[in-house]
This record gives structure tokens, C-alpha cells and sequence, in this order.
């Protein structure tokens, strides 16, 4: 990973040497930067500003300010921009006090990302550190932890309902079987509202876990072993080792799982919908503004609205995260 | 043939093509995959459509069929499971050899063909399209995206007045041809309930009754699940039609009358005394595991449209079904949905003529009976059709239809599809979970009915 080969004796990450700030390459003399580009190169470099910057024009923020704009109309999605009626704050209002799925949402989203955050992405890393000790058989057991994140949605969907169907779903039937439940006391595991969202959430982490695992698998294999070994020489357990050495080495893995961990949350949709569209216990911001937005509903105005809530609600861990960032660029 | 439709776009993308070789055509499953990219062609295939329009058509009347022959028509499908597929497929080639016109048609699935819709509408739609009966129907002609098929409308035989105001909008003009409807009505296994001697209920006490023995007998009474959220709104409507009326229902799903009306009240607490009798936790149940139960002989009855037989194919001849009883002797039981398939025509078709023609085809006679031949689990909604070929469960079908004074669409084909989806599914799932606070019930859905329907 940043700590370089195995030829380089590092011992301790804060110390590792730091890669020459003109970058690496070897021909380029110090001062080459100064030097006035080529025709071709200010062609190249026009081309890669400007069409990523235009697609990302064009796909995020247009739509995002549209949405924002939209979000103070009533329109059904009608006829031209004529149709549209512009009635201020009166979506947030409805959304706030006239609509009683909203606050389930943002309860749940908030529980998504906790749980997610608390309970399936440590679950991701113990996982990749048991699975990076070379134990037998290491292969066989990582297929099916990552096998979640592969399957398409699809086939969840399908294997959650096998397992969770109140009448036919294999864990009642086991549960019966064992004796510890009678048939008419099952349980309603995606009916009643109090148990779905954690039956969604059991589903969500054992993907989200699967994930996780794969990521910090990749990095943990990058670490350089002469670390451990050092480490090891000097007395430290694994534990000690795990969390003094390798975890610090692994800095910029981390951060992509946590910002993995929390895109993954606020954006959490494709379980809940297919579950049950994102009602009963299932609402998520993200399901509401689907079912508004989308579909022969088209309140596009009020759908507008959820979307610019959970978009404010995003731009606070985004401003969070590009703080940190910048703040280490600096330092 | 919409209704389940979210349960079947649903299990469509749990069940891999190749298990779903059933022939129900609710449950038979199209890879929801290929919807994305039915979609994206089907408005390609529109703007090349009907090119082929002679400028000697132009002046063809509605009902020259005879005179737009040849050439070409658009057809844009929502037929995309595999029975109403082959027939729109046969439908297509009578036409073809009926007129000599070809009729190309642009399936799309099911489901994003209805989300979809408004798009489609104001994009370049098919000169001819299927689509429903009912609010939405008249939404689009009164915003100018239907064409008036008012002059097919006179070529027309063999439907009741009760279709021809189904077909007709705001404006009292005809923007729809019909060709199929099935009834909401109580299934029932007959083997079930001559074992147990269990007699078919005249009102609702006489329900209540039976539920009670049902019970003592260890059966759950009333079949129930709705996970999906709209089979329950059949319930709703069938209560609301005994308790207050056919008119009632109307003026409600308007909103001519407010939802918390002690009149809607009273259905809900109504309601509320017989959910004991149905089966527990319907929320986590999908209306196909509801349908297994009476299949299975665990529950008695079950209200549902007529595709709930595709569950029980295994033993058509033992379902036998009747319509709900009565509840208020002066309003009857004369009322039930019974939502309508149908056809509409394009604001602008490409090819007035060869649409009209199509339409005027696709209502008669030798359609109905392409239809009836190719798809047994709906009723032909022409009169004039040969129907000799039904099953026993169609021809009472088509007796109780028959014999209907009020026929309702659905209600969330009866009322704004932003209200039904984003207001009354949530709403009456609430209700299903905590049946006791009516009131309060009554009051959120007005609050909400208030802000969608004056926006």
C-alpha cells in the first residue's frame, strides 16, 4: 500500500519516508513544472477537465439544483414548465407535519447507519483479519461471506423471503421444528413493523459485512509482513499488533470504509423496496422519495422535497469527510 | 390483467425465466431485466412507426376499416407476461388478416409501462395502447393525452351501457374500448365447505356467524395478506359499496366527500370487528401465500380478484366463489369492482384512420373471441362474444358481473394514483396494525387527501 516494498526497512509508519513531491517521475527535472505545455498535452489536459466536468454538470448538479428548485412547486409531471405551480416552503410543511411516513424514515436511516457503522463493518474487518492468517481453508470460507455482494438483487430479494415468509419462510419452520414456537404464535418477520427493519438490517450487514471483508482483505494483504515480524520481535500480541501497526498502516483503507459504510446507508434503498416498497416499518428517505417521484404517483414537488432533505442530509457527512481530508492534506 | 402486477414485477426479479414456466399469467414472470431495454426501444419503434400512412387514408372515416387497409398501425403493449403476450400476438395477426394492416406492436413490462406512463404520453406514443378504466383514464383525456374515440364508439356493439360510461370522460366523450374485466368476489373451496357444512352468507351477521364456526373448526376464517399494500383496498372498497353505496365510493375517491367523514369511520370500524376473523399478520403476506392457505384448506374464504385461481389451478373445479354479503338492506349488495382492460388511442396518432380501425376491431366481435380463445382467466367484456367455451367459475363470473348494479374500477384505479399509493397504502396498513384509533386514522388521510387534491 503507501508504506512502500519490502525492500524499504520501515519500522514504524510515522516514520516512513515520504514519496518526493514531484512525484515519480524520474525524468522530469525539478523545475519542470514551470514548463509550458505542448498542443497535444493542453488538448489532453482540456479533455480530461472539462468532460468530466461536464458529465458531472450535466448528471449531478443540474439535476441537484433542479430538484432543490422543484422541491418549492406542485406539479404532476404535466405539461411544460407552465404547469408548474410554485407554493414556497408548503412541501417541507406537508413533509414535516402532514406526512406520517417521514419520520419513521429518518429514524431509520439514522438506525441504518449505526448499525451498519457499529455492528456489520467491524463484523467486515474481523472477518478479513481471521481470514488473513492463512488458516485452511481460508479460501472456501471467504467465498461465502462475499457471495452476498455478488448475488444481484435479485436473488436477495428471493433468499429473504425464503427465509423470512411468516406462513412458508425456512426460519419459522425451523423455529417450529425445534419446538421453541407453535405454528399460530410465528412470527411476522417482515409484516410486523418493529421486527422488519431489523430483519432488513440482518439482511443489509450480512451484505454490507461481505463488502467490508473484501476491502480490508485486499489492504491487510498489502501490509508489509517485515511489520509484523518487527512487531512481533519486539513482544507485541496479535491484538496489540492488529491495532498498534497494522491498523494505523492501513489509514487510507479506513477512511474508504467508512465512507463506503456511511454512502451505503444513506443511500440504502434496494433492500426495503424490494422488500416491500419501503413502507411498514421499512421507510427510508431515499423509498419515499422513489414512491412520490417515480411511478403514476408524480408528485414530483413533494418528492422533490424528501430529495433535497436527504441531500442536505448528505452534504453534512460529505462536509465532514472532505474536512478531514483537507485538513490532513495540510498537515 | 394489472392488478398484481407489483407482486408479480416483484416475484419477477426473484424467480430466475427458466423455474417460471407456469402458464398463470399473474405469476408467469418476465425477466424484469429486459424491461429496461423494451423501454428505451420502445420510443424508437414509435417514431418509425406508421411512415407508411397514404395521404388517400387521410380521408378514410372512423369506420373505414374497409378503406384504411394495408400499411402499418403502432400498438404499444403493457403485455409482457406470457399469456396476454399471445394475445396480443393473436390479436395482431387477425387484424392483420382481417384489414392487411400490420399492426407492430412495442411490448414493455407490465409495471414500467404503467409507472412509466406519463412519459409515454407526452413522448411519441403508439397510435393504439392498452391501459384501464377509471380515473386515470379520464385524467388523460381531460389533459388532452387521449384521443377521442368517440366514433368508434358508433361502430361499437355488444356492451351495456355500464362499459360504455366506464369508456367515457369528463367531456362525455369516448376515450376507451374495452376488452376484458374480472370481479372481485369471496373465494372458497366447495369440498371445504360441504365437509363442514358451511352455508353461503347473506349479510354480515350471517358472516360473522360463519367466521365464529370456522374458527371453533380450526380454520382462519378470511384468507388475508397485504404486503403489497393494495390487495386490502379491495376489502376497503367492498365495505365502503355495502356500508354506504356505490355513489359514496365515487364521491369519495373524488373527494367530493372528506375521508373523515363518520360515514368512512364507520367502515373502518366496521371492519375492525371482523379482522379477528381474518388470518393474522397479513402485512408480512404476500396474496399469493394467502391464496395458498385456502388452497390448503388452513383458511375458509377469501375476498380477491378472479385471478386468484391461478393459485389454485390444481383444483379449479373444487373454487367456487359469492359476492359479498349484504350489510345495510337498504343499500344492498348489488355493487362490487370489477376493473376493465382496455385500449385508448394517442392524442396525435401517426395513423388516425388505421387507429380507429384497429379499435373498432379490437371491440368486436372476432377479437373478443381471439381473447376469450387464448386467455381463460378474464371475461370477454363484449357481449356478442361466442362465451360457450368459458370455464364454470367465468360463466358465474360473468353472471355476477352481469347482474351488478354498480361496477367499481379499484380504488386505486378509481382515484388519484399519487393519493392511493403515497396516501391510502401507508393508511390502511396503519390501520391494519392498530385498528383502534379510526379516528385519528380518518383525520391523517384527510390531511393529506386535502393537500394532493387541491394541488
Amino acid at each position: 500500500m503507501t508504506v512502500g516494498g519490502s525492500d524499504l526497512p520501515v519500522v514504524n509508519p510515522a516514520t516512513v519516508a515520504k514519496a518526493p513531491a514531484g512525484g515519480s517521475h524520474k525524468g522530469a527535472p525539478r523545475g519542470g513544472r514551470v514548463r509550458r505545455l505542448t498542443g497535444n498535452d493542453r488538448i489532453v489536459v482540456f479533455a480530461m477537465v472539462i468532460v468530466p466536468l461536464f458529465l458531472t454538470m450535466v448528471f449531478v448538479v443540474l439535476p441537484a439544483i433542479a430538484s432543490v428548485v422543484l422541491s418549492f412547486a406542485s406539479w404532476d409531471g404535466i405539461g411544460g414548465v407552465s404547469n408548474i405551480k410554485w407554493i414556497g416552503f408548503e412541501n417541507y410543511k406537508n413533509i414535516a407535519t402532514n406526512y406520517p411516513p417521514f419520520w419513521p424514515a429518518i429514524r431509520h436511516n439514522v438506525l441504518w447507519l449505526v448499525v451498519l457503522f457499529f455492528i456489520a463493518t467491524p463484523l467486515g474487518m474481523f472477518f478479513a483479519v481471521i481470514l488473513d492468517k492463512n488458516i485452511r481453508f481460508s479460501r472456501f470460507y471467504q467465498t461465502p461471506i462475499y457471495l452476498p455482494v455478488v448475488l444481484s438483487l435479485a436473488l436477495i430479494g428471493f433468499i429473504w423471503q425464503l427465509q423470512y415468509s411468516r406462513d412458508f419462510g425456512l426460519i419459522n419452520a425451523i423455529l417450529q421444528f425445534l419446538g421453541l414456537q407453535e405454528p399460530d404464535e410465528a412470527i411476522d418477520w417482515f409484516g410486523d413493523p418493529n421486527i422488519a427493519i431489523w430483519a432488513a438490517l440482518a439482511a443489509s450487514a450480512w451484505r454490507h459485512a461481505g463488502y467490508i471483508m473484501l476491502l480490508y482483505l485486499a489492504g491487510l494483504k498489502g501490509v508489509d509482513p517485515s511489520l509484523r515480524e518487527a512487531a512481533s520481535v519486539d513482544g507485541a500480541n496479535e491484538v496489540k499488533t492488529f491495532f498498534s501497526i497494522v491498523f494505523p498502516v492501513l489509514r487510507p483503507i479506513n477512511i474508504i470504509v467508512v465512507v463506503i459504510t456511511v454512502i451505503e446507508s444513506l443511500r440504502a434503498f434496494d433492500l426495503v423496496w424490494i422488500i416491500n416498497k419501503g413502507r411498514n416499518g421499512l421507510e427510508l428517505i431515499s423509498a419515499l422519495v422513489t414512491s412520490n417521484v417515480t411511478g403514476e404517483a408524480s408528485r414530483i414537488g413533494f418528492g422533490s422535497a424528501l430529495a433535497t432533505i436527504m441531500l442536505a442530509i448528505s452534504l453534512i457527512f460529505i462536509t465532514i469527510y472532505l474536512a478531514t481530508i483537507f485538513k490532513e492534506e495540510e498537515q | 390483467m394489472s392488478r398484481p402486477q407489483s407482486e408479480a414485477e416483484y416475484l419477477a426479479r426473484l424467480v430466475p425465466a427458466s423455474v417460471s414456466a407456469t402458464s398463470s399469467r399473474r405469476t408467469v414472470l418476465k425477466g424484469a431485466l429486459g424491461a429496461g431495454a423494451a423501454l428505451g426501444g420502445a420510443g424508437l419503434l414509435a417514431a418509425c412507426g406508421g411512415s407508411s400512412s397514404g395521404g388517400t387514408d387521410a380521408t378514410a372515416g372512423a369506420s373505414g376499416s374497409a378503406a384504411a387497409t394495408g400499411g402499418e398501425v403502432t400498438f404499444g403493449s403493457n403485455a409482457s407476461d406470457e399469456i396476454p403476450k399471445k394475445v396480443v400476438q393473436a390479436l395482431a395477426d387477425g387484424f392483420k388478416a382481417a384489414s392487411g394492416t400490420t399492426v407492430k406492436i412495442n411490448t414493455q413490462d407490465h409495471n414500467t409501462f404503467q409507472e412509466n406512463i406519463n412519459n409515454y404520453l407526452q413522448g411519441k406514443p403508439d397510435d393504439v395502447f392498452t391501459w384501464f378504466a377509471g380515473y386515470r383514464m379520464r385524467f388523460f383525456a381531460s389533459k388532452g393525452l387521449a384521443g377521442d374515440v368517440s366514433d368508434v364508439w358508433k361502430n361499437l356493439t355488444g356492451f351495456t351501457d355500464g362499459f360504455k360510461s366506464a369508456s367515457t370522460g369528463d367531456d362525455g366523450k369516448q376515450y376507451f374500448v374495452p376488452s376484458s374485466y374480472y370481479p372481485w368476489a369471496v373465494f372458497y373451496r366447495k369440498s371445504v365447505w360441504t365437509e363442514k357444512g358451511y352455508t353461503v352468507p347473506k349479510t354480515l351477521d350471517e358472516l360473522k356467524t360463519l367466521s365464529t364456526q370456522m374458527k371453533k373448526d380450526g380454520l382462519d376464517p378470511i384468507a388475508f395478506g397485504d404486503k403489497d399494500g393494495w390487495p386490502a383496498m379491495g376489502t376497503f372498497d367492498v365495505l365502503n359499496m355495502r356500508i354506504n353505496g356505490y355513489q359514496f365510493h365515487i364521491d369519495l375517491m373524488a373527494h367530493k366527500v372528506a375521508w373523515d367523514d363518520p360515514k368512512v369511520q364507520k367502515v373502518f370500524s366496521t371492519w375492525a370487528e371482523l379482522l379477528p376473523f381474518h388470518q393474522a399478520d397479513p402485512l408480512g403476506r404476500t396474496w399469493q401465500e394467502a391464496a395458498q392457505a385456502v388452497q390448503n384448506k388452513k383458511a375458509g374464504m377469501y375476498l380477491l380478484g378472479l385471478f386468484v385461481t391461478q393459485e389454485m389451478t390444481a383444483n379449479l373445479d373444487d373454487v367456487d366463489f359469492f359476492t359479498f354479503p349484504e350489510i345495510d338492506s337498504t343499500i344492498g349488495a348489488d355493487a362490487l369492482d370489477a376493473p376493465i382492460d382496455g385500449f385508448m388511442k394517442a392524442a396525435k396518432p401517426k395513423d388516425d384512420a388505421r387507429a380507429n380501425a384497429l379499435l373498432t376491431w379490437l371491440g368486436g366481435k372476432d377479437a373478443g373471441a381471439v381473447y376469450a380463445k387464448t386467455d381463460p382467466t378474464t371475461l370477454i367484456a363484449n357481449s356478442e362474444v361466442d362465451t360457450s367455451g368459458y370455464t364454470a367459475l367465468q360463466k358465474k363470473s360473468a353472471e355476477l358481473v352481469g347482474s351488478a348494479k354498480n361496477i367499481a374500477q379499484f380504488l386505486d384505479r378509481d382515484t388519484r394514483p399519487d393519493f392511493a399509493s403515497t396516501v391510502m397504502i401507508p393508511a390502511i396498513q396503519t390501520f391494519l396494525k392498530d385498528p383502534k384509533d379510526v379516528q385519528g386514522l380518518c383525520k391523517s388521510i384527510e390531511g393529506q387527501a386535502k393537500t394532493i387534491f387541491t394541488s
